[in-house]
């Protein structure tokens, strides 16, 4: 197996992030939301404590509008690895019945994904979320540390960061404060892309080009994965050889047309490629700044 | 010193496709509309790590906030967070990233104004080149000088002076050449080894990536050949191992690893190793990794080593060579960056983290401070926001650690205030106090002040003076713990440690007090001859003989302290019960009772006891040491 220098260097760097998250948190976590970086996470952590196991469960959000087959592939991972995954559903929303389609974007994310974290960190008194986001992914990002640092109510202070040096990261919490840890920070797409294709890392078959039923919605390839999309009386779905560059909700979701059908010709393509991997989140499309808003908020 | 550097070097995929693809962390740094972030949105751009619809939502952004009229405005592509766009600065440390089918950069992005040096610190910490800005127009200005010094005392070895905005000074050979050899005298002083002048305008792209044809004069290499091209220091693979231990693994019985990333050296198995501070040594038997156990593994690799023997090592430990060790000790000097609006307080106990270790510590000395313009010394009591001083640190226990110029990961550390949890500071250790080392006895009289140096403190005496029962024990005991924590070296002298011994002869008439004091006068005498700083507890009521006791030492040396504690108070504490034995007058010429307390005319310092605790008293008299200067050496 080969893995090229840099990658190795990134690798290293991740490792170590995650050795210094389970030693410094009483009752870490990691999050495991699916997509290609997840996987990455993943394999991180199952290099980071080898020969032994994970020692922190997985929890994964599930709004309940995820893709079939990433519930598929998350519970075919959860079992190959035997992993502790934990499911948490915000059941006052799904009881709501707060969906995309009648609630928008914007109140299905915060209730169904930026509550139901919060819910399940208080449930489970989890004092670290360890997740897969980037610093290269939204420009709010590049300035957020590795080891973030969360308020009692969850909310992300830009303006009071700690200084983070060399490789020392601080995670001392007050009582009821929670640190986000950030391990691929330094990651950018087409390292992750990269690293799967060199470490041969499963993924969810959503990211290879196939034939699949697609809606057009605001411009946006919308696939329809289950019966819960209310289509128009004149909409039929087309069947269009589609691909996903990240992984949500289904109905949030947009599809790129892509041939590109394994790792190999993905990588061809991220290199190439003319737009950011954003572009296929609806959730971002508001305003400039909007992400930042969330993370104040508490998204992830 | 300026280096000569080639410019052939290609940019191509073939001539390097069999080259291992590195990454090069770099820090940008220039003052505000240098063009900073111009210069990396134009890196970014050229690299073609701008997508369509960032570009997109740029064009319209430019029209918003840019600075560029009609032209999309590449700043704007790196001015991350709203608020700061909104105010049309960037107020903290931004990562950004680009890559060349050579090379992956990882870009600090730090602001030149305000809260300069403690962002700079930050990104600089993990970075081995920096580029600075300078403005052609402007040319060395006092921001230049600053990030210059900031980048030295991290450790980059690997300057770019950028000089940009050429093309507002007609692309002037002599106006380049005139602000290298300003910045080369300087950057001399400073003792920055590598320096590469490049001149550029970021604006139009020129020197940037592509060669500019409006110079031809500059036969060096564009900014990014440069990158691409540069040797940075080369990673510790040959030192000595060191192995900081993150975690221990003890999946089954069977099995107990140590798990850590390599900060220097390489391993095989078989190699001897000592376990530090411990001292324990073992060899090596596997280095154990998800991806098969490994014949070698060097700096930078994170492994899992077992060992040969079952010995006692836990996080923090550091393996390490045995034939080449780290350094261990509780006490050193060290660079300190202040990042807190809290100033920093000597004595006060921080946290402090190297590596993996953790322990308390507290700063015993501040030597001085450090100009960010000069790198010169500047005396100082205190270290306030975005300040640096040269400090003594003592440490609750004692760490492994290497000069920081020598091993960065070794020797960077972070002080974390306890009770907010913020890092209040970054540090760099420079050596260790191995405090005999600093005379060289054979050339000097031994004189006090040469024994007081050797403890690096001032020898005096701290006569304390008050009724029995009034607390001056208490306070003399809890402050000479104080100064001991601070690395002082005292001795108290009281009634009880000087009566059963050397003063056993003596009882209580007249003749034998007088004596009784003269004696310990003169033992306080010698021991502040003797480098030390005395603290001396005695009722001594009369001021007869605490003037005579002041007069046996130089100005300066003794300070009379007292415990104005009101008889009733003292009265009521009664510890021993001599008060109560006095009053049924059971003691002869008991002092407050039967015998006169002259209460001192001008005391040195007055201590309010009965209304303060003995702890808030002790810390009165060390503040009023600090601001003497007592505690000050040199
Ligand atoms: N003429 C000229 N203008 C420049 C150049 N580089 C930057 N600028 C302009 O200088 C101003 C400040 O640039 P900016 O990158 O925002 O500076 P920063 O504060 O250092 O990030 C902007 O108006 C830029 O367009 C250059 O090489 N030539």
């Amino acid at each position: 197996m080969y893995l090229e220098r840099h990658l190795k260097d990134l690798e290293a760097e991740s490792i170590h992030i995650f050795r210094e998250a389970a030693e410094q948190f009483e009752r870490p976590v990691l999050m495991y939301s699916i997509g290609k970086d997840s996987s990455v996470l993943l394999r991180l952590a199952l290099k980071a404590f080898y020969p032994g196991p994970i020692p922190f469960p997985l929890l994964h959000i599930d709004t309940t509008w995820k893709f079939r087959e990433m519930i598929a592939f998350r519970d075919a991972t959860a079992r190959e690895h035997d992993l502790n995954l934990i499911v948490h559903t915000n059941q006052d929303g799904l009881a709501q019945g707060i969906n995309p389609f009648s609630n928008g974007s914007a109140v299905h994310t915060d209730v169904m994904k930026t509550q139901a974290l919060r819910q399940a960190l208080e449930h489970y008194k989890f004092d670290a979320a360890i997740g897969g986001a980037r610093r290269d992914e939204e420009k709010s990002r590049s300035k957020e540390r590795i080891f973030s640092h969360r308020t009692v109510d969850h909310r992300w202070d830009p303006k009071k960061q700690r200084p983070e040096l060399w490789q020392l990261y601080n995670g001392r919490l007050s009582p009821g404060e929670t640190m986000r840890v950030f391990p691929m920070s330094n990651w950018t797409e087409l390292d992750v892309w990269e690293y799967i294709r060199q470490e041969d890392i499963p993924i969810v078959p959503l990211y290879f080009a196939a034939e699949r039923p697609i809606v057009e919605r605001d411009g946006m390839m919308i696939m329809v994965d289950d019966d819960r999309i209310p289509l128009a009386p004149d909409e039929t779905p087309k069947t269009l050889r589609v691909r996903f560059r990240t992984l949500g909700c289904y109905p949030l979701t947009a599809a790129i047309e892509s041939p590109a059908a394994n790792i190999a010709e993905i990588v061809d393509e991220i290199r190439a490629a003319k737009t950011s991997e954003r572009q296929g989140r609806l959730i971002d499309k508001d305003q400039a700044g909007s992400m930042e808003k969330k993370k104040e908020e508490g998204y992830f | 010193m300026l280096e000569e550097t080639t410019s052939e070097i290609p940019l191509d995929v073939e001539t390097h496709a069999v080259e291992e693809k590195s990454i090069l962390r770099f820090l940008t740094c220039g003052s505000v509309d240098d063009g900073k972030s111009t210069l990396i949105g134009r890196l970014l751009y050229d690299c073609q790590q701008i997508y369509d619809d960032t570009m997109e939502s740029l064009s319209s952004e430019s029209k918003t906030y840019g600075t560029t009229g009609t032209a999309v405005d590449l700043a704007l592509l790196v001015d991350g967070l709203q608020a700061e766009r909104e105010q049309g600065i960037t107020i903290d440390v931004a990562y950004r990233y680009f890559s060349t089918p050579v090379r992956k950069f990882i870009v600090a992005d730090t602001p030149g104004h305000e809260q300069y040096t403690r962002n700079m610190a930050t990104g600089a910490s993990r970075c081995d080149l920096a580029i600075i800005l300078v403005d052609a127009r402007k040319g060395v200005v006092t921001q230049t000088r600053r990030h210059s010094c900031i980048v030295h005392l991290l450790g980059i070895r690997h300057v770019v002076l950028a000089i940009n905005k050429m093309d507002l000074v007609d692309y002037d050979q002599e106006r380049f050449d005139e602000i290298v050899a300003d910045y080369s005298e300087f950057a001399a002083k400073l003792g920055i080894e590598h320096i590469v002048p490049i001149p550029l305008s970021a604006l139009e792209g020129a020197n940037v990536s592509g060669k500019s044809e409006r110079m031809p004069w500059f036969n060096g290499p564009t900014l990014l050949e440069h990158l691409q091209a540069v040797e940075v220091s080369p990673t510790n693979r040959h030192a000595g191992l060191r192995l900081p231990v993150q975690r221990v693994s003890r999946p089954n019985l069977d099995f107990r690893g140590y798990a850590g990333q390599i900060a220097a050296g390489t391993v095989r198995p078989g190699d001897e190793v000592v376990a530090l501070p411990a001292g324990k040594t073992s060899t090596v038997k596997r280095i154990v990794t998800y991806d098969g156990d490994l014949q070698e593994a060097s700096a930078g690799d994170c492994v899992t080593l077992t060992l040969a023997d079952e010995i006692d090592i836990s996080r923090g430990n550091v393996i390490c060579a045995k034939e080449d060790r780290c350094q261990v000790s509780d006490q050193f000097a060290a660079e300190i960056v202040w990042m807190s609006e809290e100033p920093m307080l000597k004595g006060r106990p921080y946290v402090l983290r190297i590596n993996q270790q953790t322990t308390l510590c507290q700063v015993s000395r501040l030597k001085h401070r450090v100009s960010v313009e000069t790198m010169e010394h500047i005396s100082g009591r205190q270290l306030e926001l975005n300040e640096i001083g040269v400090c003594e640190m003592t440490l609750d226990k004692p760490i492994v650690f290497e000069p920081y110029m020598q091993n960065r990961e070794f020797g960077g550390f972070i002080l974390v205030d306890r009770l907010t949890n913020e890092t209040v500071a970054a540090g760099m250790i420079r050596f260790a106090l191995r405090r005999a080392d600093n005379v060289h006895w054979q050339a000097v009289d031994i004189s006090k002040q040469v024994r007081a140096r050797q403890k690096l403190q001032k020898a005096c005496c701290l006569w304390f003076t008050g009724l029995s029962g009034s607390g001056k024990s208490t306070v003399a005991n809890l402050l000479e713990k104080r100064l001991f924590a601070l690395n002082r070296h005292t001795y108290l002298l009281d009634g009880d440690n000087v009566r059963h011994g050397l003063n056993r002869d003596l009882g209580f008439n007249d003749i034998d007090r007088v004596e009784n004091i003269r004696r310990v006068i003169e033992v306080s005498r010698l021991m502040v001859d003797a480098g030390l700083i005395t603290l001396v507890s005695f009722i001594s009521p009369f001021s007869a003989e605490r003037r005579t006791a002041r007069e046996r030492f130089e100005t300066g040396e003794f300070f009379e302290i007292f415990m104005d504690t009101p008889l009733e108070i003292c009265e009521q504490r009664d510890q021993k019960g001599l008060y109560a034995k006095a009053r049924r007058g059971e003691i002869a010429n008991f002092t407050g009772i039967s015998s006169a307390y002259e209460p001192p005319e001008n005391p040195d310092l007055v201590l309010g006891g009965g209304q303060q605790s003995p702890e808030d008293l002790t810390e009165t008299v060390l503040a009023y040491l600090q601001a003497q200067g007592v505690l000050e050496t040199d």
